[in-house]
C-alpha cells in the first residue's frame, strides 16, 4: 500500500499512509488511538475505499471493493469479536461455505471432520472437532478462526490484538500459530498494544502516527523506547536523556493518607497495584491502552470484585463491594464512558445530576424538589453549565456540558476522594480547561482525587504524582514537580524487570 | 424544538397536523372513535354504555398502569392474565370454604387480601429472575404465563365457581356517586402511581433503571431492588384485576378470567406512550390507552363486528401507536 489518503467528512484519517508487507514475515501495526491503523485495515480489507493511493497484493494492483472480495484474494482478517458460530461443531466453522458434499447435495461429514482435523493439526492443535466451538476457551476459538482462514488459502492474515483476552499460556500457543503460518509463507500483519510482544514474534514493525506511517523497521534494530517515541513523535534520544534526571526523593505528604490500595487484583487486567492517595493530591494513573487503568479505577469504586489484596480508606479497612457501598464511603467514579454509563439521555438536567445524590435528598421516599432545584440551579450556576434550563433532556446538550453535569452528579455528593477516568475526552478545548479548574478547586479543599487519562500532557500538568501501570501492574511512581511527558515516556517503557 | 415553535408562530396560524398527531395522537384517536361512535354506534350516549365501558375499562386499565412500571425499567410482565386468573380462582375458595362463611366479613377481607398477597409473591419471582438470575424478562414471566393459569385450574378442578356474596361482588358491580367502583379504585390507583413516579426517589430510580440500567448501577442506584418491585407491583394490580373480574361475574372462570390481558395491557401501555425501550412511564397514558382499546373492542362488538375481527383491529392500533413512537423519536 502506498501513499494511502482517506477523509471521513472532511476529517482526515489517513494522510499518506504506507505500508508494505513482504511474503511470509510478520509484520506489526502500532500506534495511538486515532493514529488510523484501523482504517488502514479497513482499506485493505475493502471495507473502505482510500480517497487516492494504489494497493498492490500478491505482485498486481489490487482492486478490492469487499470484504467478500478480499477474502476470495487471500485476505483474512481475525477480529478482537470473533465473527464465528459459537453454537455450532469446531468442523462447522472451518468449512462453512466450503463444505464437502456427497451427491452434490449432502454434507459429507466424515471428510468435513478429517479436513477441520488435519488443518489444525498443522498448528499442533488437537481437539475434538465435532464439539461445539463455543465450549473451548478463547485461544482455541482464535486459533480456529485462523484455521479457517489458512484453509481458505489466506496470503496473508490480519490479527487485531489477537492477545488481548488470552492468558500467558494461550499465547504462547498463538505465537507457535503465527510462526508455522510464517514458515509456510504466509504473510501476518499483527497490530497490538503490548509491545513486548511484538519482540517477540515479529519480523519488522510501522509505526502510525496522525494517519501517516512515520517509520517502518527491522524489529531488531529497535528498542522499546524507540517505538513508544516514534508512537508519540518525540525524539528518542530526548526521551532518554530526560529519564536521566528523574524522580527525585520519596513521595512528599500533602495530608494525610486518603486512600491506600495495597496490592490489590481482580483477574487478568489488573493483577498488582499498589497505590497511595493523600488529601490535597491529586494522583494520576499513566499508562498505555490495555495497562490497566480504567480497571485500577473499576477495583476502587467496587465495580469489578478484588480477587486479592485490600484498599483502606483513611486508615481504615474498606469493603466496596457495590458502587452504592463506594459512594456511602465516599468515593465517586467519573466513567470515562459518557454515554454508555454516565448520562440518562431521556431525563432532564434536573434528574441527572442528582441521580447520586437522590437518597440524601430524599425523606421518607419523598424528594425534596425545592432542595433538588436549588441545588442543581447551583451547579449550573457555579460550573456554568450551558444549557436551557434545569428541565432540558441532557441528551441535547454539548458533551462538554453532559461531562459538567456528570461532574456535578459526584461533586453533588460531596465525596472525599473523586476518580476521573478521561474527564476531558470528547469536550471542547474551553470545557476542558473548565474542568480541569473544578478538579483543582475540588482538591484545594482537602479531597483526593485519581486522574486516568491518555493524554499525557494532562497527567504531567494536572497531577502531583503519577503511578504508572504497565500490564495490569504498577510498575513506578512519578512526582510533580519535575514531571514531563518525556519522563513519563521513558517510565512507560520500563518493562517489569527494570522498574524493580 | 424551540425554534420550529417560532418558525410556526411567526408565519401564522398554520395548524401543524403531524405534530399534534405525534404529541397527542392518543388523544386525537380517543375524539376520532368518540365522534364515530356518536354518529354511528345506536344508544352510545346513554349511561348504560358508560358503566359497561368503564367497568370494562378499569381493569385493563389496572393492568396497564402496573406493566407501565415494568416496561419503564426496560421489562415486561406476559404473566398479569394468568395472575388474575390464579387470584381470581383462590378469592371464592376463601369465603366459600366453612371459616368463611362463618366469619363472613374476615372471610371477605382475607379473600382479597390473600389473593393479592399470591399476585404479589408471583411478581417477587418475576423479578427475582429478572433481577438476580438475569433471565430475560419476555422467558421469565413466560414460566408464570404458562403455569399460573395451570394452578388456577388444578386449585378449582377445572370448575367455574359460581357465587351469591354481595360483600365481594362489590369490588366489581358496587357504585360510588352513581359510577362503578372499579373506575373510581383505577383513578386512586392512578393518582397514587403517578406521585409515586414524580415525587419518590423509587420513582425516579425506575425511570433510571429504563433509560440507562448501567448509569443508575454506577450512581448507587438500587437496580435490582428497583426491578424486584415493579414486577411485584404489577402483580399485585393484575391480582386486583382478577378479583374485579370475578367479582363483576359472580363467578371464577379459572380457564377465561384474563384471558389475553396481557396483551391488552402491554397495548394499553405503549398506546398510552410508554417505551420499550424503558424510561418512560406516563400512568395516565396508560388509562388512556386503556380507554381506547376498550372503546375499539365496544365499537366493533356495538356493530356487530365479530370478537375475531376486533383483534385484528387492536393489532391495527398497536401498529399505529409504535408508529406514531418512531416518528416521535426524529
Amino acid at each position: 500500500m502506498s501513499a494511502i489518503q482517506k477523509a471521513f467528512n472532511g476529517v482526515v484519517a489517513l494522510d499518506g499512509a504506507s505500508l508494505e508487507i513482504e511474503k511470509g514475515e510478520v509484520h506489526a501495526l502500532i500506534g495511538q488511538n486515532g493514529a488510523g491503523k484501523s482504517t488502514l485495515i479497513k482499506i485493505l480489507t475493502g471495507v473502505y475505499r482510500s480517497d487516492d493511493g494504489a494497493v498492490e497484493f500478491d505482485g498486481a494492483e489490487s482492486l478490492i471493493s469487499s470484504p467478500r472480495e478480499a477474502q476470495a484474494a487471500g485476505i483474512a482478517t481475525i477480529y478482537q469479536e470473533l465473527n464465528l458460530v459459537p453454537l455450532r461443531s469446531v468442523t462447522e466453522n472451518i468449512v462453512m461455505g466450503y463444505e464437502p458434499k456427497k451427491l452434490g447435495v449432502f454434507i459429507d461429514w466424515d471428510e468435513a471432520h478429517n479436513r477441520a482435523r488435519e488443518i489444525l493439526k498443522r498448528f499442533g492443535i488437537d481437539i475434538d472437532v465435532t464439539a461445539r466451538l463455543g465450549s473451548f476457551s478463547t485461544a482455541i476459538q482464535q486459533l480456529v478462526a485462523i484455521a479457517r482462514a489458512v484453509s481458505l488459502d489466506a496470503k496473508l492474515v490480519i490479527m487485531d490484538e489477537p492477545t488481548s483476552s488470552l492468558d500467558v499460556s494461550e499465547v504462547k500457543v498463538l505465537f507457535g500459530v503465527v510462526r508455522s503460518l510464517r514458515d509456510a509463507g504466509v504473510s501476518v500483519l499483527y497490530v497490538s498494544h503490548f509491545l513486548d510482544e511484538l519482540f517477540e514474534i515479529c519480523d519488522r514493525v510501522t509505526t502510525m502516527r496522525d494517519g501517516r506511517t512515520v517509520d517502518c523497521r527491522k524489529m531488531d534494530g529497535v528498542t522499546k523506547l524507540g517505538l513508544i517515541s516514534g508512537m508519540l513523535g518525540r525524539d528518542s534520544s530526548e526521551i532518554a536523556e530526560a529519564g536521566m534526571t528523574e524522580f527525585s526523593g520519596g513521595a512528599a505528604k500533602h495530608g494525610e493518607v486518603l486512600l491506600h490500595a495495597d496490592n490489590i487484583a481482580t483477574g487478568p487486567r489488573l493483577t498488582k497495584l499498589d497505590m497511595t492517595v493523600h488529601r490535597g493530591e491529586i494522583v494520576g494513573l499513566g499508562g498505555l491502552l490495555g495497562s490497566g487503568r480504567t480497571e485500577a479505577a473499576r477495583a476502587l469504586f467496587g465495580i469489578d470484585p478484588l480477587a486479592s489484596g485490600t484498599v483502606s480508606l483513611k486508615g481504615l479497612d474498606a469493603r466496596l463491594e457495590t458502587p452504592a457501598a463506594a459512594i456511602k464511603a465516599g468515593i465517586a467514579f467519573l466513567t470515562e464512558d459518557r454515554k454508555a454509563e454516565g448520562i440518562i439521555p431521556d431525563m432532564t438536567v434536573r434528574e441527572n445530576l442528582t441521580l447520586a445524590l437522590l437518597p440524601k435528598l430524599t425523606r421518607n421516599g419523598q424528594i425534596d424538589r425545592a432542595r433538588e432545584r436549588e441545588i442543581v440551579q447551583g451547579f449550573i450556576e457555579a460550573l456554568g453549565i450551558k444549557t436551557a434550563g434545569m428541565e432540558q433532556p441532557i441528551r441535547e446538550l454539548s458533551g462538554g456540558n453532559q461531562q459538567k453535569v456528570l461532574l456535578a452528579r459526584w461533586l453533588a455528593v460531596e465525596p472525599e476522594l473523586l476518580i476521573l477516568d478521561e474527564p476531558t475526552r470528547g469536550v471542547d478545548v474551553g470545557a476542558k480547561r473548565e474542568i480541569q479548574a473544578i478538579i483543582r478547586d475540588f482538591v484545594s479543599k482537602g479531597f483526593g482525587v485519581v486522574l486516568i487519562s491518555s493524554e499525557f500532557e494532562e497527567l504531567v500538568e494536572g497531577a502531583d504524582r503519577i503511578v504508572v501501570l504497565n500490564e495490569g501492574r504498577s510498575i513506578t511512581e512519578l512526582k510533580n514537580p519535575g514531571i514531563t511527558e518525556d519522563i513519563l515516556v521513558h517510565a512507560l517503557a520500563h518493562t517489569d524487570g527494570e522498574a524493580a | 424544538m424551540s425554534a420550529q415553535n417560532y418558525v410556526s408562530q411567526s408565519f401564522g396560524p398554520a395548524f401543524n397536523w403531524k405534530k399534534v398527531l405525534r404529541n397527542h395522537g392518543g388523544l386525537v384517536a380517543l375524539a376520532v372513535i368518540l365522534v364515530f361512535n356518536i354518529l354511528v354506534t345506536p344508544n352510545f350516549l346513554q349511561l348504560q354504555t358508560l358503566f359497561v365501558n368503564i367497568s370494562q375499562v378499569a381493569t385493563i386499565a389496572i393492568v396497564a398502569m402496573g406493566m407501565t412500571l415494568v416496561i419503564a425499567t426496560g421489562g415486561i410482565d406476559l404473566s398479569v392474565g394468568a395472575i388474575m386468573a390464579l387470584a381470581g380462582a383462590i378469592a371464592p375458595l376463601i369465603f366459600q370454604s366453612e371459616f368463611g362463611q362463618m366469619y363472613p366479613v374476615l372471610g371477605v377481607a382475607l379473600a382479597i387480601g390473600f389473593p393479592v398477597l399470591v399476585a404479589m409473591a408471583c411478581g417477587l419471582f418475576n423479578g427475582a429472575l429478572v433481577s438476580i438470575l438475569k433471565v430475560q424478562p419476555i422467558i421469565a414471566t413466560l414460566i408464570l404465563f404458562i403455569s399460573g393459569r395451570g394452578i388456577a385450574q388444578v386449585l378449582t378442578n377445572g370448575n367455574l365457581q359460581t357465587f351469591k356474596n354481595p360483600a365481594f361482588s362489590y369490588l366489581g358491580t358496587g357504585k360510588i356517586l352513581g359510577l362503578p367502583f372499579q373506575g373510581w379504585l383505577a383513578i386512586v390507583i392512578a393518582i397514587v402511581l403517578f406521585w409515586v413516579i414524580n415525587r419518590t426517589i423509587f420513582g425516579r430510580y425506575v425511570l433510571a433503571v429504563g433509560g440507562n440500567e448501567r448509569a443508575a448501577t454506577l450512581s448507587g442506584g438500587p437496580v435490582r431492588r428497583v426491578k424486584i418491585a415493579v414486577y411485584i407491583i404489577c402483580g399485585a394490580l393484575a391480582g386486583l384485576a382478577g378479583l374485579i373480574v370475578v367479582a363483576i361475574n359472580s363467578a371464577s372462570d379459572a380457564a377465561r378470567n384474563g384471558d389475553l390481558m396481557e396483551l391488552d395491557a402491554i397495548a394499553a401501555a405503549v398506546v398510552g406512550g410508554a417505551l420499550l425501550q424503558g424510561g418512560r412511564a406516563p400512568i395516565f397514558g396508560a388509562i388512556l390507552g386503556a380507554v381506547i382499546i376498550q372503546l375499539v373492542k365496544y365499537t366493533l362488538l356495538a356493530n356487530g363486528v365479530e370478537d375475531e375481527v376486533a383483534l385484528i383491529a387492536k393489532a391495527l392500533i398497536i401498529v399505529a401507536a409504535v408508529y406514531v413512537q418512531q416518528a416521535r423519536k426524529e
